[in-house]
């Protein structure tokens, strides 16, 4: 009887403090990030000490993982000329809605005869898994190579010289890493930026 | 007393109606809830930093260039590091036919190889007489069993411990039998 009943109403809590460290937080992150690019094949970088930030302008990547290998080129206004470059050698045409969508897609992994059937794609279908099945790099067919020579002459023709970065799985075998650095320094490519994570000394 | 004159000029003393003062509190759910959704999204959709990366340099390759700038190599300045399989390494000093220091086990990390060039990173110059043109050579010889991350950790040492002249090159066999003997390869 003599229960004291609460009185049924709001219940307000202070939200100032909550509100300020969750925007706290967001401008945390917002000024700490970068936008995640979707990869063909994710791969598990190995971890460095070393500090040294990968260059993000005149940059192709080369990543490799499960044998496979795909390719990534940094500047957009480069992927039209490269993609020219490779078709003319390989006598595929491309349309011009085609150019456009390899313009805007990141990284890829196919053969170039699968490359206009990929850029049909969707965005997002593109990444699934399955789809890329790596780009050919055996000796007589080597497109790879292809790409890499054909990016550093638009490289070149913009009047800069293209920096090449190798993305690989930690767990990627030396010969298969060996096969790629042997191909990249057949066209006397001798420098290269290694992709890896960062730790502390103490391992 | 402490109150921010509000800028009428005592005119209206006392005629006005003042509401009710409270703490001023205004919902701020709504604000929470977004900005937690926001944080939601940005981690989830970004990288926190950019990636490492890390230099390499291949000794050339062109037949040319390899004659005219053949690096003559003190054997008693040059370590020798084979990576073999399970993340397991041999390293030598000197020639393998008559080495220095014959051929040892050892781990990845700093208990294991990183002491071994500390050790030599400082003997080695100090039999120069510290010239540092006279530094200690390492080289790398990976086996088809060694992965990426091995190479990458063995470059990290040099960098760690400051080794300034390195190279990878291909193994010879009579170190891939040695391996082999060893159960490395």
């Amino acid at each position: 009887m003599a229960k004291a009943k609460r009185k049924s109403g709001k219940t307000s809590i202070d939200m100032t403090a909550m509100c300020d460290v969750a925007f706290l937080l967001l401008s945390f992150f917002v000024m700490t990030s970068t936008a995640k690019l979707p990869e063909p094949h994710p791969v598990d970088t190995p971890s460095s000490t070393v500090q040294q930030k990968l260059p993000e302008a005149n940059l192709a990547m080369v990543t490799i993982g499960d044998e496979k290998v795909y390719f990534t080129i940094s500047d957009r206004d480069l992927r039209g000329p490269v993609l020219d470059k490779v078709a003319e050698k390989y006598n595929i045409t491309f349309t011009n809605e085609e150019r456009e969508a390899f313009k805007l897609m990141d990284g890829f992994g196919v053969d170039i005869k699968q490359l206009p059937a990929l850029l049909k794609l969707k965005g997002s279908d593109r990444n699934k898994e399955g789809v890329q099945g790596g780009i050919p790099y055996t000796e007589d067919n080597n497109q790879l190579s292809e790409w890499l020579l054909a990016s550093r002459f638009a490289a070149r023709e913009k009047g800069e010289e293209l920096k090449i970065a190798i993305k690989g799985d930690a767990l990627e075998t030396y010969p298969m890493m060996k096969k790629v650095i042997d191909m990249m320094q057949e066209q006397k490519i001798n420098k290269f930026f290694l992709v890896t994570g960062l730790r502390g000394e103490d391992f | 007393m402490a109150e921010l004159n509000t800028g009428d000029s005592g005119g209206g003393k006392g005629g006005k109606i003042r509401s009710k003062k409270n703490s001023g509190s205004v919902d701020l759910t709504a604000m929470v809830d977004l900005a937690f959704l926001l944080i939601t999204f940005f981690m989830l959709t970004t990288t926190l930093s950019k990636p490492q990366s890390m230099n390499l340099a291949m000794p050339d390759k062109d037949p040319d260039l390899v004659e005219k700038n053949k690096t003559e190599v003190a054997d008693d300045r040059t370590m020798t590091v084979l990576l073999g399989k399970d993340n397991q390494l041999m390293w030598y000093f000197g020639q393998l036919q008559a080495p220095f220091v014959a051929p040892t086990k050892e781990v990845y990390g700093k208990d294991g190889i990183r002491k071994v060039l500390l050790q030599y990173i400082k003997s080695v110059p100090a039999r120069y007489g510290n010239d540092p043109k006279k530094g200690l050579i390492v080289i790398i010889k990976a086996t088809s069993e060694a992965n990426y991350k091995n190479i990458v950790d063995i470059l990290d040492e040099m960098a760690i411990t400051k080794v300034q002249t390195y190279a990878i090159v291909d193994i010879s066999q009579p170190e891939l039998d040695l391996l082999s003997t060893q159960g490395l390869n």
